[in-house]
């Protein structure tokens, strides 16, 4: 009988998962007795990092997308289809379009985070976000055009994709509008739910002088409620208005519907052991990446990283041995903070973060990652 | 006083993760209720001890008591 892995999801995670075990697993793959699928909804693997500089217009979202075929190893079964019900009792998905196999022995869950801007009403309609292809894109248009005025870019809810992304754009923002002579005539204001400008303290301590430094107004405990798109005010649970001409948001965010309806978490994250990475309420099923719920960013690095763990481990399973590899919570992420100048941090469970004195240096460095990154995808990195 | 003085509404259990995690965890749940519910949030992480009783404060909702628990501690918030 053939042993079958099946990893939904084939972002960041779930295609350096299923190019990890075409490398480990090589030759039970040959000899027929394990078959690795990797599931996607889309022929496209998109990398999202690129939508931060779409607005600005420093790359296009085309940059971030490549198919799949292309970057998933020929001994992986890829299928193009999208899983609607996980039945981990059975162990049985079900396909949309009915491709299978139905039956797992080991199930991967790497499904990534869905956007919910409707939770919050007239935020659809009100606020214009970077965190989606066509988002970034009707983003571009109001910025490239937007010469006066507030804009806010308030995120709305946490966990969301890339922590550093919000700091990241104000900070962007400030040099782009400062280069073209606009600083003066555009006021900016940053909100974040919490009691500082950051989820983890010592990340917040660096970045608030900084935004002090370059003018970059901040409201803190700031739980956005409402948005009124036609008098362009969002107001908070905490009590306060701001008006804005231009709104940029970080949308509440969910993992897929299927995992809460798999009882294996709470609005689509699933519940783990935040070292083994097994779902804490069902057999055989892992998660990686945004939707595995360990308290660490959700990060590309972070799915990358956990994506080595869980491929550990599988092989030792098939072949019988105990897993000993676990995921120490390892964090990496370069942050921009301007146009030309990045910081760099490093951190896990035990230790925290220290970012890195900004430089151009660091900023190079994380564009190039970005073009070195389809060698991540392909497992080559 | 324990859980059973109170009329709970909801309870979050927050145990184990990471901050803001329990916050974000509580300030959903306050989302999710009636004016006047009480929600339970359970929470190990020490940082929870200041920022919670600052956001009840700066939201409005009241902090009907702080106890500590043998694993963590539970915070009893009532909505405005
Ligand atoms: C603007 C922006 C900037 C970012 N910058 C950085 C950065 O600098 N550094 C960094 O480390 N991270 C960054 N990130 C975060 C990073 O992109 C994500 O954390 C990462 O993509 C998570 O990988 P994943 O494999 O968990 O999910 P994803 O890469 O989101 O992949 C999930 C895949 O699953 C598919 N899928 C979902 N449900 C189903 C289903 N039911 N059936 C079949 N397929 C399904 C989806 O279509 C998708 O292809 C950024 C994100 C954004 C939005």
């Amino acid at each position: 009988m053939t042993e079958e892995i099946v990893i939904v999801g084939a972002g960041t995670g779930g295609s350096v998962l299923a190019n990890d075990l075409a490398e480990r697993l090589d030759a039970e793959i040959d000899a027929g007795d394990v078959r690795v699928t990797l599931v996607n909804d889309s022929p496209d693997h998109v990398y999202k990092p690129v939508w931060l500089y779409v607005p600005f217009g420093k790359r296009e979202s085309e940059d971030g997308r490549r198919p799949l075929s292309q970057l998933v190893d020929d001994r992986v079964d890829l299928r193009i289809d999208r899983v609607i019900d996980v039945d981990t009792d059975a162990k049985r998905i079900e396909y949309r379009d009915g491709t299978g196999p139905n039956e797992y022995d080991h199930l991967v869950l790497a499904t990534g985070s869905t956007l919910a801007p409707d939770e919050v009403p007239g935020l659809r309609e009100g606020g214009y976000d970077f965190y989606s292809e066509d988002g970034a894109e009707a983003l571009r248009e109001e910025l490239l055009s937007f010469t006066e005025g507030h804009l806010v870019l308030s995120v709305v809810g946490t966990p969301h994709m890339c922590p550093a992304a919000p700091l990241e754009f104000v900070f962007m923002a400030d040099a782009w509008f400062r280069e073209r002579g606009l600083r003066d005539d555009v006021d900016i204001t940053y909100t974040y739910p919490v009691n500082r400008v950051h989820g983890n303290p010592n990340i917040a301590e660096w970045a608030r002088p900084k935004m002090d430094e370059r003018d970059i107004a901040v409201e803190t405990f700031f739980n956005a409620e409402e948005v009124d798109p036609d008098e362009q005010v969002i107001s908070s649970m905490e009590g306060s208005e701001l008006e804005y001409d231009l709104l940029v948001d970080i949308p509440p965010h969910r993992g897929v519907d299927l995992i809460e309806e798999a009882g294996l978490g709470d609005r689509g994250w699933v519940e783990v052991d935040k070292h083994t990475l097994e779902a804490k309420h069902a057999e055989d099923v892992y998660a990686l990446g945004d939707t595995a719920a360990t308290g660490v960013p959700n990060a590309g690095s972070v799915a990358h990283y956990q994506a080595g763990v869980v491929g550990q481990r599988l092989a030792s399973h098939v072949r019988g041995y105990p897993a000993t590899e676990t995921y120490d919570g390892k964090t990496l992420c370069f942050i921009e903070t301007g146009m030309d100048e990045a910081s760099f941090v490093e951190f896990d469970y035990e230790n925290p973060p220290a970012p890195a004195p900004p430089s151009e240096k660091l900023h190079w460095s994380k564009l190039a990652y970005n073009e070195a990154y389809w060698l991540t995808a392909r497992g080559l990195l | 006083m324990t859980d059973a003085a109170y009329d709970l509404d909801k309870t979050v259990d927050a145990r184990g993760a990471a901050c803001p995690g329990p916050l974000m965890d509580l300030i959903g749940a306050i989302k999710s209720v009636d004016s006047g519910a009480i929600v339970r949030l359970r929470s190990d992480n020490e940082q929870s001890t200041t920022d919670v009783p600052e956001w009840t404060e700066e939201s409005g909702n009241e902090l009907l008591e702080l106890v500590e628990t043998d694993d963590g501690y539970d915070f009893y918030v009532k909505k405005a």
